[in-house]
């Protein structure tokens, strides 16, 4: 059975529904349970857990140090291009969106890769926007050759691609794509993306099945949280992981959590999700799945980050820019969202350290496949 | 003493390198453990770099290095990641990890066999990273391996010698030393290895995770050492106590 057809079965408002009915004994018997199913996810990320958030908190310490050890990866976000043939009502590069628009040149990007190279980065995680004329698999190739000598693990997040793209593109050294839903409700799905490729819904939804047929080592999932209710989207985004890990067994998966944040002339959030809320989040995930990455960018804060590395977060970016030519070419130019936590890598490192875990910069190598 | 191909080692707890706070703490705890043979994940590791903070904690003239194949997927990528580890860490000692599973990290065994008799051919002391099948074992021995390395249980699960009866048939027919390799929760459950014979362990996470890594690694090397003695000392049989109120033999003597 396809995504889609499993997706197709679960109505939105039905999910939602079952999603508040949850009780505080559905609560207890989730956290009791040695496997938890969906619907022990369901009831973790429901209003009916929140009393129990430090018991959360605990259990999914104790299981991600069992996993992972007390370990962050570090990665850093490289912005090739804002380049857009999309309208994102969310977004600082949508197509309606008067900015400077730029992609790099190879010259520019190895100035770019100089200093985040610098700064300790090993990991990589290569961003653009949709622009498939200028934009697309002969670049990402030329890219990926560019680059690979200089770092152990390369990751992107661009538009979706084509299966035989994907194929492509893994023996040039790409080893994760990150492809978020932004929201798996298709109606607003639409209102948000009313122009240009992204506005097809379900070829975005069989991306992940795409990545899977390509063999991809590492996929990343997630949604735009504060487009939709956050509890229903993120029951699709674990329905989803649960199908993709029967599926594709043989690739790795992690979890993102962004939040709207604010850039010129952007959208309110539509629902809020308070911090209490996303811690919520992070231990239901990893109560519910003990293997998965869970990633933590600077779209949070100071405080926020620093607390929640140990409640269940493996990976972590710091020092990012979100402006392509950030770092080194243009730094003045226009972000696609305004990061929260501007602290260097060196001081996020440091503050890892103090809290009892090692900062990881390579955990992978560039002749692994 | 322990002898895996021509080295002999007086520690028959082998460790490894990941999951812990810091390599300061690594460091002193593998120190602590008196382990000889301490393996380390080449993806880890920065082989172009003679620095590289993880080679330079583990060089001690009593540790040996075990490079291991973790994030590998079948036979091809682990011989060439060996040879990788041949030329940078000028060992040909290679911990055979294949696991294509991401999630549960459970070991290919056609690939290991596979990936095994290209290795050995090729003058590498094998130890390769399987479940606990006795066949598979039996088949690694005729591939040439120098070791074999038996899971107790899922890797990282703390869960103890789940497979037991497994491991006994294994230890029983084995003409190369069996290390119990994934699993160890608890200083009992290393105990519980060596009693029914193991040549050695390797335990990780349960050190690395715990509150006190160094006083944990110092808790496994007792461990180690005492189910070691009390298998060469020969454990007494558990017998089940019979209460037969009336023997079955004593017609004999009436005969």
């Amino acid at each position: 059975m396809s995504f889609t057809e499993i997706f197709k079965s679960c109505s939105w408002d039905e999910t939602s529904k079952s999603i508040y009915a949850k009780t505080a004994m559905d609560v207890e018997q989730a956290l009791t349970a040695s496997k938890r199913s969906l619907e022990d996810f369901k009831a973790l990320i429901s209003p009916a857990a929140a009393p129990y958030l430090e018991q959360m908190a605990r259990i999914s310490q104790q299981l991600t140090l069992k996993r992972f050890g007390k370990v962050i990866q570090m990665y850093v976000p490289l912005y090739l291009s804002n380049e857009c043939n999309n309208i994102c009502t969310y977004c600082g590069f949508s197509y309606d969106n008067k900015v400077k628009r730029k992609t790099l040149s190879p010259m520019e990007i190895m100035q770019e890769v100089a200093v985040i190279k610098d700064m300790g980065f090993n990991h990589v995680l290569l961003v653009t926007g949709e622009a498939n004329q200028s934009v697309h698999t002969d670049y990402f190739k030329k890219v990926l050759d560019l680059i690979k000598p200089h770092f152990a693990h390369i990751s992107m997040e661009v538009q979706p691609l084509d299966l035989e793209d994907y194929k492509e593109l893994t023996p040039y050294g790409l080893n994760t794509v990150l492809v978020y839903q932004e929201t798996y409700h298709e109606e607003d799905y639409k209102k948000h993306h009313p122009k240009g490729k992204k506005s097809n819904f379900q070829y975005r939804l069989d991306t992940p099945d795409r990545l899977g047929k390509a063999g991809i080592h590492k996929m990343g999932l997630g949604v735009l949280i504060g487009l939709e209710d956050w509890r229903t989207d993120s029951f699709f985004t674990a329905m989803h992981l649960s199908y993709l890990e029967k599926q594709y067994w043989q690739s790795k998966y992690s979890i993102s959590f962004p939040r709207l944040r604010p850039f010129s002339g952007g959208l309110e959030p539509k629902v809020a999700m308070n911090d209490r809320e996303l811690v919520q989040l992070i231990c239901a995930y990893r109560l519910f799945n003990e293997e998965v990455e869970l990633s933590i960018s600077t779209r949070e804060s100071d405080i926020f980050r620093n607390n929640i590395i140990k409640m269940g977060i493996t990976a972590m970016s710091a020092a990012s820019k979100t402006n392509p030519g950030g770092y080194a070419v243009e730094p003045q130019s226009l972000e696609q969202f305004e990061i929260s936590d501007e602290r260097s890598a060196l001081e996020i490192a440091a503050m890892i350290s103090n809290q009892g875990y090692e900062p990881v910069w390579k955990d992978w190598d560039s002749s692994l496949a | 003493m322990l002898k895996i191909a021509d080295k002999t080692f007086s520690s028959r707890l082998f460790t490894g390198t990941g999951k812990f706070s810091s390599s300061d703490e690594m460091e002193h705890a593998l120190l602590a453990s008196e382990s000889e043979l301490i393996t380390v994940a080449l993806k880890r590791v920065n082989l172009k770099d003679d620095e590289d903070d993880i080679l330079l904690r583990l060089k001690h003239p009593r540790i040996n290095l075990l490079p291991n194949t973790s994030g590998v997927r079948n036979a091809k990528e682990a011989v060439f990641a060996a040879q990788m580890a041949r030329e940078a860490l000028e060992t040909n000692w290679i911990k055979l990890e294949i696991h294509p599973d991401p999630k549960y990290l459970m070991p290919d065994p056609i690939e290991t066999l596979l990936a095994t008799e290209e290795l050995a051919k090729l003058g590498f002391i094998v130890l390769p990273y399987i479940h606990a099948d006795p066949v598979l074992c039996k088949r690694l021995e005729d591939a040439g391996t120098s070791a074999v390395m038996p899971l107790g249980s899922p890797i990282g699960s703390n869960k103890g010698l789940r497979t037991i009866d497994f491991l006994e048939i294994i230890i029983s027919q084995s003409n190369v030393p069996v290390i119990v390799d994934a699993g160890i929760g608890a200083p009992s459950d290393a105990a519980k290895a060596m009693e029914i014979g193991a040549d050695a362990v390797l335990v990780n996470t349960a050190i690395a995770v715990s509150q006190h890594p160094i006083e944990m690694a110092i808790a496994f090397k007792m461990a180690v050492q005492a189910g070691r003695i009390a298998y060469e000392a020969k454990l007494g049989s558990k017998h089940q106590v019979a209460i037969a109120s009336s023997p079955l033999t004593s017609f004999l003597d009436e005969l």
